[in-house]
């Protein structure tokens, strides 16, 4: 039943997994645009979307461990356009709209989800 | 949910940015303190700040840092010397020494606070915003 239910959710639920992970690593890019040293970071979406959604282990006996595929926590590096005399590579106008890109992505995963829900309910309902 | 480490990391870079503009606000209103000495001059504060990796499990590569205020050092800019020798806080030759600090720097270190800070306000916001749309998701 449960795999039905996934299966119906198609690959939003990772989807948003990912988008609140990427939304976290934007926060810390802008909390520390002013910390010297600090090297701005971020998610390859659509790669870590891939691995995500593609590297799920299949178990052929229940007494198996579980694998997780970890390969969401793959943090790319940001290339500086112009980085500080203090080693900080956090562009914070480029941080911020890549901040709202992925608040709206994160909505957009939300809607669909929903959709999906609703879609199930209506079908237990048999309206 | 890992949303929720946000607030962490946004309160954090909040806390230190205040921290800023404290320093801020205490250099600009010693501006123009006058000593009697070279030594006891007020001397420009600045806090000093650096990641901050909290105890979480995973690579040290993959967390995700706020920001901590490491300590706030004084500058060891000279002082401004004035010769007013009227000045009831002038030394035996006449001198009085003003601290070494450049309002104009310090002003524009406030703007890049108090930006930075409204940035970390709108982070923590719209965190909100998407948390609570999710908290609701499949309610109808």
């Amino acid at each position: 039943m449960s795999k039905l239910i996934d299966a119906a959710l198609g690959i939003h639920p990772t989807a948003l997994a990912l988008g609140a992970r990427r939304l976290e690593v934007l926060a810390a890019n802008m909390a520390n645009a002013d910390t010297p040293g600090y090297k701005a970071r971020d998610v390859d979406f659509r790669s870590a979307l891939r691995e995500a959604a593609g590297a799920r282990l299949e178990r052929t006996h229940e007494r198996h461990l579980p694998g997780h595929a970890s390969a969401a926590d793959t943090l790319k590096y940001r290339v500086p356009n112009q980085p500080a005399l203090d080693g900080n590579t956090v562009d914070a106008e480029l941080e911020q709209t890549a901040f709202a890109e992925a608040a709206v992505r994160y909505q957009a995963s939300l809607d669909f989800l929903a959709s999906r829900i609703d879609g199930l309910r209506k079908a237990l309902r048999g309206e | 949910m890992s949303l929720f480490r946000i607030f962490d990391i946004a309160g954090s870079a909040l806390s230190a940015q205040s921290t800023r503009l404290n320093t801020v606000a205490s250099n600009i209103a010693n501006a123009d303190v006058a000593s009697p000495t070279a030594e006891g001059v007020y001397r420009s504060r600045q806090p000093v700040f650096a990641a901050l990796l909290r105890g979480e499990r995973g690579a040290a590569q993959d967390r995700l840092p706020g920001v901590q205020v490491l300590g706030i050092v004084e500058t060891d800019r000279p002082p401004r010397v004035e010769h007013i020798p009227g000045h009831p806080l002038a030394d035996e030759n006449g001198y009085v020494y003003f601290p070494g600090i450049s309002t104009v720097e310090e002003m524009a270190n406030m703007i890049s606070a108090s930006r930075s800070y409204q940035n970390n306000v709108e982070v923590a916001s719209t965190v909100k915003q998407l948390m609570l749309r999710t908290l609701q998701l499949g309610q109808r």
